[in-house]
């Protein structure tokens, strides 16, 4: 499974992401950053790349500010 | 621990503590005290994530928006700094009441001599606001924070909140309010009451540890135009040397207080588990009317504050004719174990308003831990004292 991730400027973000994206039932995972990223918050949010378009669109209509969605 | 001691000092600080909150700080300390939000560690990792919910749950409590304007500060008197010192300008306005505790006069008073014009709306000698007084003051120039004692820590007296703060906004004003007493024992919903800024502590009606507080910014409050009381590292946007614009980061510099705020969560679960700030205030308030109506029949007892029990927390002032406030606050506790705050309880202005400045009251303030037969032998030990016994 190929999978990417969401970068967060802050912890709280990253939290609150987690949990909207749980409750829709995507399958995600907070993840220490990946060294290759160079992010202020220390987790990212792993998720399935197939799944990308529907994280930006939950994330953004729950208000979640993120640093970018990248692939792994 | 001296099970024998009656604690009626709630409203300065609640104990004892539902016990899972120590277990909760001593979890933290012994198993997973890693920083949160400044590493990708596991330890950090659960850290983290016990302050979210702490968030998540003090947002849930009182109706806020989002849990990230959830700001966590020390105490409440460091949120009411953080509120008023954050937004106010020279050339500002603000209407205060005359209930109010210092952690609110005192920051206006400093304010004052940076050219903040402060004007204080009278409330009655029961405590109560004078909501026409208020509405002109608020509407005699323009006004930039309305604050509002919603519920007084020497007489109980609950301002009407939703009925101020609808003043407040039809003049354009923000709105905040010192939950210090309420928070815990008075339902609060921060949207429906029209309540902007909401300073709370930890530490009373939440059943936390000292060092636990916060501000929760409603909708209206632009956090960007808000200045943070301190400076410094947030583990987030660390290449920017200006604090960042990020909520809850913006006003919280510095690591927070992980382990207090991880009793904080516990002191909320406990909170809820006994019914929530409804059935505890309903219990404290039956106390407190117990203690009014004992206290009322002692010849030579004088009670401040509305006997109204809809509209007041449970917080008993008195004075004894002929008798020190030291005297009796002495004598309940060496002799009778009974433990109360006498004197002027941080809140000069509200014991103006009611009259017993500068000797102040004997307040006893009941808690969730509290029961009918404390409460008796209280009011005999009282009526011992009164007589001169």
């Amino acid at each position: 499974m190929d999978y990417g991730v969401v970068l967060f400027y802050t912890t709280s973000m990253a939290l609150k992401a987690e949990k909207r994206l749980k409750a829709a039932a995507l399958d995600v995972k907070l993840i220490p950053t990946p060294r290759q990223f160079s992010s202020d918050c220390g987790f990212a949010l792993r998720f399935g790349w197939a799944d990308r378009r529907r994280v930006e669109d939950l994330l953004a209509e729950s208000g979640v500010e993120t640093a970018g969605l990248y692939p792994l | 621990m001296n099970t024998d001691l009656i604690y009626l000092d709630n409203a300065a600080t609640s104990w004892p503590k539902p016990e899972g909150v120590a277990r909760a700080m001593a979890e933290c300390l012994e198993r997973e005290a890693g920083n949160p939000g400044r590493s990708g560690h596991r330890l950090s990792l659960a850290a983290a994530r016990r302050v979210y919910a702490v968030r998540e749950a003090v947002a849930a409590l009182v109706g806020a928006p989002d849990p990230v304007r959830v700001i966590f500060t020390h105490n409440g008197t460091m949120a009411v700094n953080l509120a008023l010192g954050g937004l106010l300008s020279p050339g500002d306005r603000v209407v205060c009441t005359g209930m109010e505790h210092n952690a609110v006069m005192r920051p206006l008073r400093d304010l004052e001599e940076l050219g903040i014009e402060v004007v204080v709306a009278p409330c009655d000698r029961e405590g109560r606001l004078d909501l026409e007084a208020f509405a002109r003051a608020v509407e005699a120039a323009p006004t930039r924070i309305v604050a509002l004692n919603h519920a007084s820590n020497v007489t109980g007296t609950i301002c009407p909140v939703a009925e101020a703060a609808a003043i407040a906004h039809r003049a354009g004003a923000l709105v905040l309010v010192d939950a210090a007493q309420s928070a815990g024992c008075v339902p609060i919903n921060m949207a429906a009451m029209g309540i902007d800024l909401l300073a709370f502590t930890g530490h009373k009606g939440l059943m936390g540890p000292t060092g636990t507080g916060g501000l929760i910014l409603g909708e209206r409050v632009n956090a960007a135009e808000m200045k943070p009381l301190i400076r410094g590292g947030t583990g987030s946007r660390s290449a920017l040397e200006r604090q960042p614009p990020d909520l809850p980061d913006r006003f919280e510099a510095g690591t927070v207080n992980f382990v207090g705020i991880a009793g904080l969560g516990a002191g909320l679960e406990a909170l809820l588990a006994m019914g929530g700030p409804e059935a505890v205030g309903r219990h404290e308030r039956e106390l407190a009317r117990q203690l009014w109506e004992g206290l009322s029949a002692i010849p030579g007892v004088q009670l401040y504050g509305t006997p109204d029990f809809t509209r007041r927390v449970a917080v008993v002032s008195f004075t004894v004719e002929g008798r020190t406030v030291s005297e009796v606050g002495a004598r309940l506790d060496e002799e009778f174990g009974i433990l109360a705050r006498v004197g002027l309880h941080c809140a000069p202005a509200a014991h103006r308003t009611i009259g017993t400045s500068p000797k102040g009251t004997v307040r006893l303030s009941p808690g969730p831990f509290n029961t009918p037969e404390h409460v008796e032998r209280t009011i005999e030990a009282v009526r011992r004292i009164a007589r001169g016994a």
